[in-house]
C-alpha cells in the first residue's frame, strides 16, 4: 500500500507540473496550426506570470491578476502577429525577441515597482487560486484505490488546472467540429486556398495568435498564482520550450498533446521525487543528473521515437499573394 | 448573338513598371466556351485574377449580366457567380474532399449541418454532371485528375455560373484531359459559361467556341474557333510565323552509346516502378519514351543518370558500366559525357535563388576553365553565361538576374544551354517543353535535333505525345514499369494511346 500511495503522490505532482506545460502546449497548437510558429511561448508565459502576480499583489485579487496576465500575454502575442502576419517577418526572430523582452522587462519592472530583487510580493490567499476540493473527496479518502485516486489524485487542484484539462477536449472540438477550426487548420496548410475561398488570411491568423496569448497568459498565471505565491525571476525555466517539444511530439494534435505534457510532467515529478534517494544498483545519483533527466529524455524522444512529425505545411512561411 | 455573361471594358493593370494588362476589352457570351491563348507572361492569368477579385484592376470596368459590378475580393466574384479552377490547385491536401468543398462556404459556426448539406449537394452534382468523387477521400491520396474535379465541384457548390479554368490540362494525362473536356461540354449544355486559359492550341481547337489571343498584355485578336487554324493562332500568339512541325532528316544511327539491361527500380515507398527494362540508344538517334505520367519513366531516367539507386540490372555508357545499383555518382557521369536535363527544373535542375550565371555552370563548376585554385573565376563564368544567353536567346539577356525572375521557357533554356554546351555524348532529357511557350518549344526541338545530327544519343521522356512523335526516331512505350512496345515515328496516336493505357501489343495491333 505504501507503494500505491507513493504512486498517487507522484501522479498528483505530475498533474501539477503538467498544467503549465499543457496550457502552453495548447497555446502553441492554435498558433502553429494556423501556420505561425511560436518560439515565444516561453516569453509570453513569463510575462503573464509576472503581470498576474504584480496585479494580484497590488489589487489583492487573483481574478484581476488573471485578467491582467491574459491581457499582457495577448498583447505580446499580437506583437508577434504584427511582426509575422502583417509585416511578414521571420517568425523565429520575432519569437526570440519576445522571449528576451519578457525575460528582461519582468526583472526590471519587478525591481522598479516592488524593490524585492525582481520578485513580486508574496501573495495572500485572496491573491491566489486556492485548491478546489471535489464533492465527497474527504469522505471517500479512506476507500481503497478508487477513493484514493479520487481524493488524492483528482481532487485538490486549482481552477486553472481543471480548466487546462477541460481545454483539451474543447480544443479538439473547436479544431474539428467548428467553422473556425476548419479554417484555422486550412490556413496552416495552404493559405492560398483560404484566400481564394474568400476568407481573410491575416484576420484568421490574428485570431489564432490571440487564442495563443490567452492560453499562455493562463499558463503564466498558474505558475505565479497557483503553483507559487508570487513571481520570481525566470520562473518559467524553459517550460515554453518543453511545451513546444511536446507539441511536436504530439504531432500538433490536442489529445496526444495532453499525454505528451503528462509524460514530460511525469519525468519532472519523478526527478524531484528521486533526488537524494538512492537507486537500486547505481546508488546515489547527483541531483543535477536527475534534474537534467527530463531534458535528456526530451532530446531522445524527439530524435528517435516519434517517427516523422509533419508540421503544418505553411508553418513559418509568411503568406504573400502570388503574382 | 447570345447575351453577354461577362464584359470586360478597358482593363489596365500594372505591376511596378510591367504593364501586365493594357486596355483589354472582352465579351464572354453566356453558355459558350471561350478560350484565351497566349504565351507565358502575356497577361492571361492576370486578367482572370482580376475577374476573380484576386487583384484589382488599375482602371476599367467589369460587367456581369450587363451591370457594372465591383469585384474587390474572391468573395465578390463568388457572389456574382464566378468560380475559378486555379492552375496550382487551391486545395488543402490533408483535408477530405468534403472539407475542401465547404471551406469558406460553411453557412454556420458549427460544421455538422454544412457537411450534411454539402454531401447531398455533391450527390446532386455527381448525378447531373457525372462528377464522381468520394466525398470522404483525402485530397493527397487522389490522382491529380480527381483533385481537379474537386476544384470544379468547389466552384459549382458555390453556385458558379461562370467557370474559369487556368491551364487545366497541364497536369493531366491525355485520358484525364479528354474526361475533363467531356465534363466541360456537359456544363456548357447546362447553360454554364466557361473560360479556358491555355497555351495548348490543340485544346483550343478541340473544345472552344471562340478564342481570344493575348500578346504582351493586350488582346490581339478574337476568332470563332471553327473559322481559324492552329497555324494562325500560333502566329498571332508569337507575332511571327512558327513552325509547329519539326523538320528533320533521316536518322543515321551509329554505335550503341547507352545500353540498359534488365533494370529494376523501386521508389522511396518500396514500390517497384521500373521492372526489367532493357533498351539501347545509339549515337545519332532520338529514342522517345512515351507513357502516362507515373508509369516509371521518371524513376528510369533518375536511375540511369545516377540520382536514384536501382535494385538490379546494368547500364553501360560507351561500353563501360555505370554503377546503377551501387554508388553511381552523377558528377562522375557528367565527366564521362552523360548530360541530364531533369524533368523538374525547379527542384532538380536549378537553384532559383541563384543568379543566372551561377546556374549556367552548376554541376560543371569544378571544371578547370571556371577555377583558379579553390576560387571561381567570376569573369570567366559570366562571360561563359553571356555566350550561352546569346546562343540560346535567353531573355532577358542579363546573366546577373535571379533565375526565379526568368519565365519558365527561359529557365528551361538555361538548363538546356548548360547541358548542351558541354557537348555530351549522351543526353537524357525529361519533359523538355513542359510549361514552355510555343516560340521556345520550336527552338528547343531544333536544338535536340541538332544534337542528334551531330551523332549524339538522345533519350527523351515526355508526357506530350505530340512531342514524342515528332522528335523520336524510335518510340518505346512504358506502362506500369515495363516497356510494353516499340514503334517507329510513324505510329499513330491511337496505337500509342492504347499501349500507354496498357492494352497489350497484340490486341493493339488488331
Amino acid at each position: 500500500m505504501e507503494f500505491f500511495e507513493a504512486l498517487i503522490n507522484i501522479l498528483n505532482s505530475t498533474i501539477r507540473v503538467s498544467v503549465p506545460l499543457l496550457l502552453a502546449c495548447l497555446a502553441g497548437l492554435y498558433s502553429e496550426r494556423a501556420g505561425i510558429f511560436d518560439i515565444g511561448l516561453e516569453g509570453k508565459m513569463l510575462a503573464g506570470a509576472f503581470a498576474g502576480a504584480a496585479a494580484a499583489a497590488v489589487f489583492g485579487s487573483a481574478w484581476i491578476g488573471l485578467l491582467v496576465a491574459v491581457l499582457v500575454s495577448v498583447a505580446l502575442a499580437l506583437v508577434h502577429g504584427f511582426a509575422s502576419i502583417t509585416h511578414r517577418g521571420n517568425q523565429i526572430v520575432s519569437g526570440v525577441a519576445i522571449n528576451f523582452i519578457a525575460a528582461g522587462s519582468t526583472i526590471i519592472l519587478g525591481q522598479a515597482w516592488f524593490n524585492q530583487g525582481g520578485r513580486t510580493p508574496s501573495l495572500t490567499a485572496d491573491g491566489r487560486f486556492g485548491a478546489i476540493t471535489l464533492p465527497f473527496a474527504d469522505q471517500l479518502r479512506d476507500v481503497p484505490v478508487v477513493g484514493q485516486i479520487y481524493s488524492g489524485l483528482l481532487s485538490g487542484h486549482t481552477l486553472l488546472a481543471y480548466l487546462a484539462f477541460l481545454a483539451v477536449p474543447f480544443t479538439w472540438w473547436v479544431l474539428f467540429r467548428t467553422r473556425f477550426g476548419l479554417r484555422l487548420r486550412a490556413v496552416g496548410e495552404n493559405p492560398a486556398a483560404v484566400d481564394t475561398a474568400g476568407i481573410s488570411v491575416a484576420w484568421l491568423r490574428y485570431r489564432a495568435v490571440i487564442c495563443t496569448g490567452v492560453l499562455t497568459g493562463l499558463a503564466g498565471c498558474y505558475m505565479s498564482l497557483s503553483q507559487n505565491a508570487g513571481f520570481v525571476k525566470d520562473m518559467t525555466a524553459g517550460r515554453g520550450y518543453i511545451a513546444l517539444a511536446a507539441l511536436i511530439f504530439a504531432k500538433w494534435k490536442p489529445v496526444p498533446a495532453m499525454f505528451a505534457c503528462l509524460l514530460f510532467g511525469f519525468l519532472d515529478a519523478l526527478s524531484i521525487r528521486l533526488q537524494g534517494t538512492p537507486l537500486p544498483i547505481v546508488g546515489k545519483v547527483p541531483v543535477q543528473f536527475m534534474q537534467a533527466l527530463p531534458y535528456v529524455l526530451t532530446v531522445i524522444l524527439l530524435a528517435g521515437f516519434i517517427g516523422k512529425a509533419i508540421p503544418p505545411r505553411a508553418g513559418g512561411v509568411p503568406y504573400v499573394k502570388e503574382r | 448573338m447570345a447575351e453577354a455573361a461577362i464584359e470586360l471594358v478597358g482593363i489596365n493593370k500594372s505591376f511596378g513598371t510591367v504593364r501586365a494588362n493594357r486596355d483589354i476589352n472582352l465579351v464572354i457570351e453566356r453558355g459558350s466556351i471561350l478560350g484565351i491563348v497566349g504565351e507565358n507572361g502575356a497577361g492571361k492569368s492576370t486578367l482572370m485574377s482580376i475577374l476573380y477579385g484576386f487583384y484589382q484592376a488599375d482602371s476599367g470596368e467589369i460587367k456581369v449580366g450587363g451591370k457594372a459590378v465591383a469585384i474587390k475580393t474572391p468573395n465578390d466574384a463568388i457572389a456574382h457567380g464566378i468560380g475559378m479552377v486555379h492552375q496550382h490547385f487551391m486545395l488543402v491536401e490533408n483535408f477530405t474532399v468534403i472539407e475542401n468543398v465547404i471551406l469558406g462556404a460553411e453557412h454556420e459556426a458549427l460544421l455538422k449541418s454544412s457537411i450534411a448539406k454539402a454531401r447531398s449537394e455533391l450527390e446532386r452534382l455527381e448525378r447531373e454532371y457525372g462528377l464522381e468523387v468520394d466525398p470522404d477521400a483525402v485530397i493527397e491520396e487522389l490522382p491529380v485528375g480527381l483533385q481537379q474535379r474537386v476544384e470544379i465541384l468547389k466552384a459549382l457548390y458555390r453556385g458558379a455560373e461562370i467557370l474559369i479554368l487556368d491551364e487545366p490540362t497541364g497536369v493531366l494525362t491525355p485520358a484525364e484531359a479528354d474526361h475533363l473536356f467531356r465534363i466541360l461540354r456537359q456544363l456548357k449544355e447546362q447553360g454554364k459559361t466557361i473560360v479556358l486559359i491555355t497555351h495548348k492550341l490543340r485544346e483550343i481547337m478541340a473544345i472552344t467556341d471562340t478564342v481570344s489571343v493575348m500578346r504582351q498584355g493586350t488582346v490581339v485578336a478574337t476568332r470563332e474557333t471553327a473559322k481559324t487554324t492552329v497555324e494562325e493562332l500560333a502566329e498571332l500568339m508569337v507575332g511571327r510565323r512558327v513552325l509547329l512541325r519539326v523538320e528533320k532528316g533521316e536518322a543515321r544511327p551509329g554505335a550503341v552509346k547507352l545500353s540498359v539491361r534488365n533494370l529494376t527500380v523501386r521508389d522511396s515507398r518500396g514500390v517497384t516502378m521500373v521492372s526489367d527494362v532493357s533498351f539501347d540508344v545509339r549515337g545519332g538517334e532520338i529514342v522517345g519514351i512515351a507513357g502516362v505520367a507515373g508509369n516509371g519513366q521518371s524513376e528510369l531516367i533518375e536511375a540511369v543518370s545516377g540520382i536514384r539507386r536501382a535494385v538490379s540490372g546494368s547500364v553501360m555508357l560507351d561500353g563501360a558500366a555505370i554503377e546503377v545499383t551501387g554508388h553511381a555518382d552523377p558528377g562522375e557521369l557528367r565527366d564521362r559525357g552523360l548530360a541530364h536535363v531533369p524533368e523538374d527544373r525547379h527542384h532538380v535542375g536549378l537553384v532559383l535563388a541563384f543568379e543566372e550565371n551561377e546556374n549556367s555552370i552548376l554541376g560543371y563548376h569544378d571544371k578547370q576553365q571556371y577555377l583558379n585554385g579553390p576560387f571561381l573565376k567570376i569573369d570567366a563564368v559570366r562571360d561563359d553565361a553571356r555566350r550561352k544567353i546569346e546562343k540560346f536567346d535567353i531573355r532577358p539577356p542579363d546573366c546577373r538576374l535571379r533565375t526565379a525572375n526568368f519565365s519558365g521557357g527561359n529557365q528551361q533554356k538555361i538548363v538546356l544551354a548548360r547541358e548542351l554546351e558541354q557537348d555530351p555524348g549522351v543526353l537524357i532529357v525529361g519533359q523538355p517543353t513542359r510549361g514552355v511557350d510555343v516560340g521556345a518549344i520550336e527552338f528547343i526541338h531544333k536544338q535536340l535535333i541538332a544534337m542528334r545530327d551531330r551523332g549524339k544519343a538522345v533519350l527523351l521522356i515526355s508526357v506530350e505525345l505530340d512531342e514524342i512523335r515528332s522528335l523520336s526516331d524510335r518510340i518505346l512505350v512504358m506502362f506500369d514499369g515495363r516497356v510494353v512496345g516499340e514503334r517507329g515515328p510513324d505510329a499513330t496516336e491511337g496505337e500509342l494511346g492504347l499501349l500507354m493505357a496498357g492494352v497489350e501489343s497484340q490486341e493493339a495491333a488488331e
